[in-house]
């Protein structure tokens, strides 16, 4: 198992190598630098910065000092937020994101996995349309749809909830975002389940548990329950990569200062170093809950073996 | 038994006769159909029949709610008069309303320029202003001007434009990029995939491999990328989306040309000796098109939501043209002064994603050959 985690790890580095390198010429490719603003530095003071931030050097060089500057674990500074390093803006706005991020994916796993379970055991009843119908909107309506109307209805209408702002993590100031952040995903963790739950009902397993007797609570918790669980379970490993690591949509209009927004920011300042801290720290999430979804698989389904 | 079926063959049903019938019978997915036919009409045809253009400023009239009675209201008038009075710099005697005319009466301490009734005609709510009389000395003069009567169904945004208008112009862009792009990530998908698919061996590798790595590259990434490179040209930003999303058209393509140059059908055909274009009309084309029409009609929805997410971000088309994430960011930061500002958009642009997922469900009903 250790020896699994261990391999993983290892063949991720030529997958986060890839990743790295093509990010950074992709961006350099990109015409613009970080410090062409619509009123222009003087070219000294341009050359002068270019120079400290060693973007004169000769392109393959500032690749290979990137990467090893990556190794070292140092993001490098970010060019358009002189005050912080790449790094203390992720330490600043990773945690918000987490938080959220983590909020609204439990969120959703539970409700959804509920809703999914209820409608399997109403197949073509009025409670499976219900859970069908908020499936379909849920997925179909955009999130920046759903966002200002949360705050329509109950920040102005209800005032029940402040329009946006971080409070220092007040629990009202994350109702909104998580809400905004759950819904979709509600709705596809219902629908999974669903239809894994379906499959499931009908297995043969569920036929003998069913035959010998046991309660019906024990047949769907105990028994189905946890062959359904597998397709969630994938789904919920790029799922939480994506969440964690922060929505722009969400972030901008809820104005929370979490990492969503550094992206389209760093990517549209050419804040060079920040586009690549960026693109490394989604790597890194997506590799490692690909990596907690291969091991859940082990634990849930037993015919999976890592030896 | 043989012979009879010989004699009077039974007429079968094509692969899309079989298909448009169980299409037909999917109430959802019909009514979706129509109501994406319905939209389409309306917002190719329908700004052409609202009386304000989607560019046109109406001064007097910002954030005006929406109404189905006729603007003016009885207050506005008063103000608006009041201010076009004021900018011919002369004072206000008295005013009042006859019919669908409005009298007033002004007077200055220096003779009153006959050519300032253009600034009655000049203002959004009055035109065909007449001077009715004025005194020898010319300090006081009586015009009147008839009240235009204007009709904002769906109210006006912040600058005083017409909503409707703007609405169903942003529909027309935002219904043309979603074909736009959906078309060309189609066609690079097919082409692709299928190339992969049919060749095999070591070439099928490398093809996939190189999707592969596109895949791991996060896909906002790519539309940032993108918006870089092609900065405001939006026509040649949604060709290079198109050219983004592709890859799982071509992942699905090869995965179903692989198949189906195993099917016992296409190696029967071979077998009997039909010729490599023959079979690629008979049977590939055929089977791949169920497919492709069925991602086509997801991929779609995709592409309104991508493009309006990016004009959400301020990235995609740009001002005075719009579309509907334009309309729908512009109404985000406008809900607590003027809601109808987000829902009449989102209210277009929401049941048109519905209608292209319910007709993306019965198409994959009707054509999935898995499911006969």
């Amino acid at each position: 198992m250790l020896l699994y985690v261990f391999r993983r790890l290892l063949t991720a580095i030529p997958t986060l190598f890839v990743i790295v390198t093509l990010a950074f010429f992709l961006i350099r490719v990109a015409p613009g630098g970080p410090f062409n603003q619509e009123r222009g530095l003087s070219p000294v003071i341009k050359a002068n910065l270019e120079a400290q931030f060693g973007l004169n050097d000769p392109l393959w060089q500032q690749y290979l000092n990137y990467l090893n500057n990556l190794l070292h674990g140092n993001f490098g500074p970010s060019y358009n937020m002189p005050d912080f390093t790449v790094g203390e803006l992720f330490a600043k706005g990773l945690p918000i994101s987490i938080q959220l991020g983590t909020s609204a994916l439990t969120l959703a796993l539970l409700v959804g996995s509920i809703l999914g379970v209820i409608a399997a055991l109403n197949q073509n009843k009025t409670a499976d349309y219900g859970v069908i119908a908020l499936a379909t909107a849920g997925s179909t309506i955009p999130t920046f749809v759903i966002a200002p109307i949360i705050q329509l209805v109950f920040g102005l209408t209800w005032k029940m909830l402040p329009i946006g702002g971080w409070g220092d993590g007040a629990l009202v100031n994350k109702v909104g975002p998580v809400l905004t952040l759950a819904l979709p995903q509600i709705a596809i963790v219902a629908r999974l389940m669903r239809g894994s739950m379906i499959e499931s009902l009908r297995s043969h397993h569920i036929r003998t548990a069913r035959a010998l007797g046991l309660s019906e609570w024990s047949v769907v918790v105990k028994h189905a329950l946890r062959g359904a669980l597998l397709p969630i379970i994938s789904y919920a490993g790029p799922a939480a990569a994506a969440l964690l690591t922060g929505s722009i949509i969400v972030e901008t209009i809820f104005a929370i200062p979490g990492v969503g927004r550094y992206f389209v920011d760093a990517a549209l300042n050419r804040d060079y170093t920040l586009v690549m801290g960026t693109v490394v720290v989604i790597a890194l999430f997506t590799i490692v809950f690909n990596l907690i979804v291969d091991l859940l698989y082990a634990v849930v389904d037993p015919r999976v073996r890592y030896d | 038994m043989t012979d009879m079926a010989i004699a009077a063959p039974v007429a079968g049903r094509s692969f899309w006769g079989d298909a448009w019938a169980r299409l037909k019978s999917n109430k959802a997915a019909m009514v979706s159909l129509f109501y994406l036919a319905f939209m389409a009409i309306v917002c190719v045809v329908g700004p052409s029949f609202v009386p304000h253009e989607y560019t046109t400023i109406y001064a007097d009239y910002v954030r005006t709610p929406p109404s189905l009675s006729a603007y003016p209201k009885a207050d506005m008038i008063e103000s608006a008069l009041r201010d076009a009075v004021k900018r011919m710099r002369v004072d206000i005697d008295e005013w009042h309303q006859d019919g669908d005319r409005v009298y007033v009466t002004v007077n200055s301490s220096k003779p009153v320029d006959e050519r300032s009734t253009r600034y009655l005609d000049r203002s959004d709510t009055f035109h065909d202003t007449r001077i009715e009389t004025k005194s020898d000395d010319g300090l006081k003069m009586t015009m009147s001007a008839s009240v235009k009567q204007q009709y904002f169904l769906f109210g006006t945004d912040n600058t005083g434009r017409d909503l409707l208008a703007r609405t169903l112009m942003a529909g027309r862009i935002s219904m043309a990029i979603g074909l736009l792009a959906g078309i060309v990530a189609v066609a690079i998908g097919v082409i692709y995939g299928s190339v992969a698919g049919f060749t095999g061996g070591k070439t099928d590798e490398v093809m996939m491999r190189i999707v592969d790595v596109l895949y791991s590259l996060p896909f906002i990434f790519f539309v940032i990328m993108l918006v870089v490179f092609f900065g405001r040209n939006f026509v040649l930003m949604f060709l290079a989306v198109g050219a983004v999303l592709w890859l799982d058209m071509a992942r699905i393509v090869r995965g179903q040309a692989l198949s189906l140059r195993r099917q016992e059908y296409v190696q029967a055909a071979e077998a009997l000796g039909v010729k490599r274009s023959g079979i690629l009309q008979r049977h590939i084309v055929p089977n791949l098109l169920g497919v492709v029409v069925i991602y086509m009609t997801l991929l779609v929805p995709q592409v309104i939501i991508l493009e309006s997410f990016l004009s959400f971000l301020g990235l995609g088309v740009q001002e005075p043209m719009t579309s509907w994430g334009v309309l729908i960011s512009t109404g985000a930061k406008n809900i607590g002064t003027a809601n109808w500002l987000l829902l009449f958009p989102a209210v277009f642009l929401v049941s048109t994603l519905f209608a292209l997922n319910f007709v993306g469900d019965g198409l994959r009903d009707a054509l999935d050959p898995k499911d006969r």
